[in-house]
């Protein structure tokens, strides 16, 4: 665990090192560019969307003082995340979850926000894996980050299909949106040199189902008894398709 | 809680934000998102496009299909859909919908050459009536016509065809099912006798091979693939085998994939039937005791005109050979000639014909089929040697062969789609029924459909130029009878004389002697062949065509008054798909503006025919039958008012409104609550969905054809019924002791179809005994030969052109490409070849190019990779696009037996526009 004093002065640092070298003008520049969007940042638990974020944000450096396990640290110059801000690397160190959430608890702009009530419920980023280069969607053995996963089951699960090259089953680990917090222990854990699963912003990487449709298996329905027919429409008062039919030859 | 649609979708919205960019997700957005679900009201649907018939349940709110999701009790899907399924709900909803009637006016009046203006329904059927009385008044039932569909509901088909055939006593009505599956009909009537499939979908689970024989399922049937895919992976001796002109996706999954030669499937069918011969597999025990041997004329031409009246100067010497043909060398091995022989096509009127022929003679039939005949003819890909071919065609034969292998062959419109289509399906019979693997569960040859309702409507209700409901035909007397005494109508009144089959209402359109056309769900002027010629006749000749359909498409630009037409949810329905399984559903909304049901237009527009209208003499050219005058349709006024009619009546209330029927009365407890805008609107009282099914079930009720009564269809816990239902009870396997309660105990298989059971007896050459001999509850194993197509590659036209689907788009794409995600996906159609061949040509992938036959040419965009892989000497390109109206290019050659087009091989060139 390290030292809060130390942290203290190395985020100080960090803030100086970037006066130091650019001048406050140019601070107030970075600040000014960076603090429009950092799609690719990984914000501590509890942060607002990333536009509020940034500007309820005032860089103060509490969260990362209060992180006891030197997760998270301020953004550098260059870097993805306004400058100054909290962000963190999960390659490096992840979020261990801490069920107090001191970091949130530090904020004292509210960017990190109080609603946030069980950590279970932060949406910090979202981990994807790289099949081509999971080991176990290869088919060996592997699974360290299903295994690794603080919520695991609900975040990460392992399905087995038939594999056609041998008689051996796959365990492919996949990821559920709905429980995953990108908290990044399993991309810290992964065995290959490249992190195979690696945690992103959701939006980045999510995408999403029309509206129009539910998966049937996975939506209970039952047919309505005493249905309401809606109201009819009225014909537009210019007809459509009438440029199409009156116009140009076949 | 109570949350309008609009708040409604901000919330889901904020639920789905939040969610997606780290913040704790806000509960009572979500809340409120889950309270706006639990108003949705749910029904059970079919998908509107394909002949899989997966189900789908619906959710409605506010009058608008809100969503929509796979039925995970539907047997067929189990929850799952394809991307043209996941979009049903979103096909209601495109920007061009049809809401009003247009017709062509200028100042204020109808005028051919005018533009389209809006017009009420009652000066549409005003109009409409005007015209069709011209043209009824001149040419009598034959100048009418109507093109119909295979995605007609049940009840939308059963209209249609009692108002033609009952009404107006014309046979002048065919579906584009012709264009889809008349060839596999022409295999079932000949070879079983009755129409249809006798397994069912879960075959696919139960056997150890798919055999497709030009059947993309992949593409084409994505949800009964993903049945054979898993069965691929999951049962170790499952073997697929892809059958195919050039490689598609099926073949990703096939253990042998096999190239062919267009119309080699024939030879290669028959060096199959030669092994199994000479191997001696024959399973005698079986083959004697339920099957006889036969074939037919083999001078049968290729079902174009048999005149060059009306041909393009570039396309007279392909239609020269409708009246005879010269041999070249492979038809001369395979029928058993000399090469260069003149064949005269003398069987062009009676290509049906067909006689017994002894075993020795099926066996001198199959006898040139070698190895290495068979293998130089259909080789289809010019980088394959021969070796491999030959390799691959024994290891085909084999897996039909092999004891104890069961197998399944799949087949759509490479098959049907094809000069001797009809042959094709079956001599695909004739190895299943030589080896005893046709009726067993996992083994049969298995004639997939393309439509939603080809089975349930074009085939069952018989929506075709020749048939009446429920497998019968207007040529047999009894079969009239009986329809005429159902419908409770004089002797006399069904028209004996076949109708125009599709192409040839198009060829009737462009030669005057049909000058009334009414199109209904279906799009035929970009869906036939040879389309310049039609185009022309609908905008040039004296004629009057109306088109139904909810969107603008060729046929409507080419009309001269457009119905605006409800689609699937915003009317009541049932389909039958290509397991015998009929599935209904309910109206879940509105149609919008003053768009109408089909059955709504139908029965308004027999409301303006009086019955004395159509009961006198009327004439009928080339009619003769017997008990009937040359060229004529007796006057039936006499016996009808012995019946009780006065001729006062109008068609409305003698064919539809009729005491029986309107004793279902409208509203009726099955509704639930929904509407019935067909009934509302009628505002008579009466269920004409569920009258006019229940009129028309009779039909087969007590004949093979049962169907249950229309309230079981729509309980809750039922999603279809596999016909025939006999006491409540589906039948899974047709023609099997235990399974169909058509078979008598003892018979363990009985072919009970009761069509062309008698014939007479010859050879191979021809009828020799004319005494009809009738082999009842048998089955027929054809030998019938390879014949070469009537046009193919030269140094003019040197590719071959096949046409086909793409998984996003449905037929002519009226529907999926108002949907923007389908469009965005497959924007437009591409013209698929061979790398070298497009090198050769000086052609770059996307390059923009000309495709150029003798009967047209269009522009297309070169692909040399993506889906599909062209061998050296083939293009294809699909048909959705309008903007790419490859039909202008294709050749209107049909079976000659089924009348079926074959769009898989014309001749073209390609060059850089």
């Amino acid at each position: 665990m390290a030292d809060p004093k130390r942290r203290e002065f190395i985020t100080k640092l960090a803030q100086g090192a970037a006066l130091a070298c650019s001048g406050g003008m140019v601070w107030g520049y970075l600040l000014s560019q960076q603090a429009k969007a950092s799609p690719t940042a990984i914000r501590p638990p509890g942060a607002l969307p990333e536009a509020d974020f940034n500007a309820r944000c005032i860089k103060c450096g509490q969260c990362v003082v209060a992180c006891p396990y030197d997760t998270l640290r301020l953004a550098a110059p260059g870097e993805n995340g306004a400058i100054g801000t909290p962000v963190f690397t999960p390659r490096d160190v992840p979020c261990y979850m801490c069920e107090d959430i001191p970091c949130m608890q530090a904020c004292p702009t509210g960017a990190l926000s109080e609603e946030l009530k069980d950590i279970d419920d932060s949406r910090m980023g979202l981990a994807i894996i790289d099949i081509e280069n999971c080991l176990s969607w290869q088919g060996l053995r592997c699974e360290i980050c299903y295994r690794d996963c603080p919520i695991k089951d609900k975040a990460i699960s392992i399905e087995n299909h038939p594999r056609k090259i041998s008689k051996h089953a796959f365990f492919v680990p996949l990821v559920h949106s709905d429980a995953c917090t990108g908290c990044g222990v399993c991309e810290k854990a992964c065995p290959t040199d490249e992190a195979a699963i690696r945690v992103l912003p959701a939006k980045l990487v999510q995408g999403e189902i029309g509206k129009h449709y539910r998966l049937g298996w996975k939506f209970d329905t039952e047919i309505t008894q005493d249905f309401k027919p809606g109201e009819e429409e009225d014909a537009p008062a210019v007809p459509s398709g009438l440029d199409y039919l009156n116009e140009g030859t076949l | 809680m109570s949350i309008n649609r609009r708040e409604f979708l901000k919330s889901s919205v904020a639920a789905s934000a939040a969610a997606a960019v780290g913040m704790p997700i806000a509960r009572n957005a979500v809340a409120a998102a889950k309270a706006a679900e639990a108003d949705w009201q749910w029904d059970k649907g079919v998908c509107r496009f394909c002949g899989t018939g997966c189900g789908i349940m619906i959710a409605t709110k506010d009058g608008k299909i809100v969503a929509t999701k796979g039925d995970p009790d539907a047997p067929v899907n189990k929850g799952l859909n394809c991307i043209k399924g996941y979009f049903n709900g979103k096909i209601l909803y495109g920007k061009d919908r049809l809401t009003q009637p247009l017709l062509r006016m200028t100042d204020g009046k109808f005028d051919k050459n005018g533009k389209f203006e809006p017009v009420t329904w009652e000066q549409a059927f005003d109009e409409m009536e005007k015209q069709f009385r011209r043209a009824y008044g001149e040419l009598g039932p034959t100048g009418i016509g109507v093109f119909g569909s295979g995605q007609y509901t049940v009840q939308e088909g059963y209209v249609a065809a009692k108002l033609l055939k009952a009404g107006f006593r014309s046979n002048n009505i065919d579906p584009n099912a012709r264009h889809c599956m008349a060839s596999a009909v022409v295999g079932f009537f000949q070879v079983f006798g009755i129409d249809e499939p006798s397994g069912n979908y879960d075959d696919i689970e139960r056997t150890d091979a798919a055999v497709l024989w030009g059947a993309n399922m992949a593409e084409m049937h994505p949800i009964l693939w993903s049945r054979i895919a898993d069965r691929r992976l999951t049962h170790d001796k499952m073997k697929v085998v892809n059958l195919t002109t050039y490689r598609n996706m099926s073949s990703d999954l096939a253990d042998l994939e096999i190239i062919f030669k267009p119309q080699t499937d024939l030879a290669i069918q028959n060096y199959i039937l030669r092994e199994i011969v000479k191997r001696d597999a024959v399973d005698w025990d079986f083959v004697n005791k339920h099957c006889v041997f036969a074939t037919g004329p083999v001078d049968i031409g290729y079902g174009m005109r048999n005149t060059d009246k009306y041909a393009f100067e570039s396309e007279k010497d392909i239609q020269a050979k409708e009246n005879s043909a010269v041999l070249d060398k492979y038809e001369a091995v395979a029928m058993r000639r000399k090469e260069g022989d003149v064949m005269e096509m003398k069987h062009t009127k009676a290509p049906l014909a067909h006689w017994t022929i002894d075993y020795e003679e099926f066996k001198r039939g199959v006898e040139p089929y070698t190895l290495d005949f068979v293998a130089e003819l259909s080789k289809g890909d010019p980088d394959e040697s021969l070796d491999d071919f030959k390799k691959k065609l024994q290891e085909l034969a084999e897996i039909y062969i092999e004891q104890g292998r069961k197998v399944v062959s799949f087949w759509t419109m490479g098959f049907n789609q094809h000069q001797r289509g009809s042959w094709v399906n079956e001599n695909m019979y004739a190895i299943h029924l030589l080896l005893n693997k046709q009726t067993s569960p996992g083994s049969t040859a298995y004639s997939l459909t393309g439509q939603p309702s080809a089975c349930g409507t074009a085939r069952e209700v018989g929506t075709f130029a020749h048939r009446l409901p429920a497998d019968t035909v207007v040529m047999l007397k009894p079969h009239r009878e009986n329809a005429e005494k159902l419908w409770k109508l004089p002797t006399g009144t069904v028209n004996p004389k076949v109708g125009s089959h599709i192409t040839k209402l198009m060829r009737d359109l462009e030669d005057g002697s049909v000058k009334f056309a009414w199109v209904q769900v279906n799009n035929p002027f970009q869906a036939t062949a040879n389309a310049n010629h039609w185009i022309k006749a609908a905008r040039e000749m004296d004629n009057f065509i109306v088109v139904s359909d909810p969107y603008p498409g060729i046929s409507a630009k080419v009309a001269d008054l457009i119905l605006p037409s409800s689609m699937i949810f915003e009317k009541w329905g049932a389909y039958g798909n290509a397991e015998r399984r009929t599935q209904m559903w309910r109206q879940q909304v509105a149609a919008p503006g003053q768009a109408r049901s089909d059955v709504w237009q139908m029965l308004e527009f027999s409301k303006r025919f009086k019955y004395k209208d159509v009961w006198g003499e009327l004439k009928v050219p080339g009619l003769k039958a017997e008990g009937f005058e040359d060229g004529k349709l007796p006057d039936v006024s006499a016996a009808a008012k012995a019946m009780g009619y006065t001729g006062e009546e109008s068609l409305y209330e003698v064919l539809f409104a009729t005491a029986d029927n309107k004793k279902f009365a409208w509203p009726d407890d099955v509704s639930k609550g929904h509407g019935n805008q067909t009934a509302e609107l009628l505002g008579d009282g009466w269920f004409p969905e569920k009258a006019l099914f229940e009129e028309y079930a009779a039909f087969g009720r007590g004949h093979g054809h049962d169907l249950a009564p229309f309230d079981m269809y729509m309980r809750d816990d039922v999603r279809g019924l596999k016909w025939p239902v006999v006491d409540g009870k589906e039948t899974e396997y047709r023609f099997v002791e235990g399974e169909d309660p058509y078979v008598k105990e003892g018979q363990g298989v009985a072919f009970y179809g009761p069509a062309l059971k008698a014939i007479p007896a010859g050879n191979l050459d021809g009828v020799t005994d004319q005494t009809k001999t009738k082999h009842t509850d048998k089955a027929k194993i054809f030998f019938r030969p390879y014949a070469a197509p009537v046009e193919q590659p030269d140094a003019n036209y040197p590719f071959w052109l096949v046409t086909g689907r793409v998984l996003e788009h449905w037929h002519s794409g009226t529907m999926t490409r108002r949907v923007p995600e389908l469009n965005r996906a497959v924007p437009t159609a591409q013209i698929f070849m061979h790398p070298a061949d497009a090198e050769a040509q000086g052609l770059a992938r996307n390059d923009v190019v000309w495709i150029e036959s003798r009967r047209g040419k269009i522009k297309s965009i070169v692909e040399t990779q993506g889906r599909n892989t062209m061998p050296k000497g083939s293009v294809m390109v699909p048909w959705f696009d309008e903007s790419v109206f490859i039909n202008k290019v294709t050749l209107d050659a049909t079976c000659p037996m089924s009348k079926e087009t074959d769009f898989k091989k014309c001749a073209v060139k390609v060059y850089k526009a």
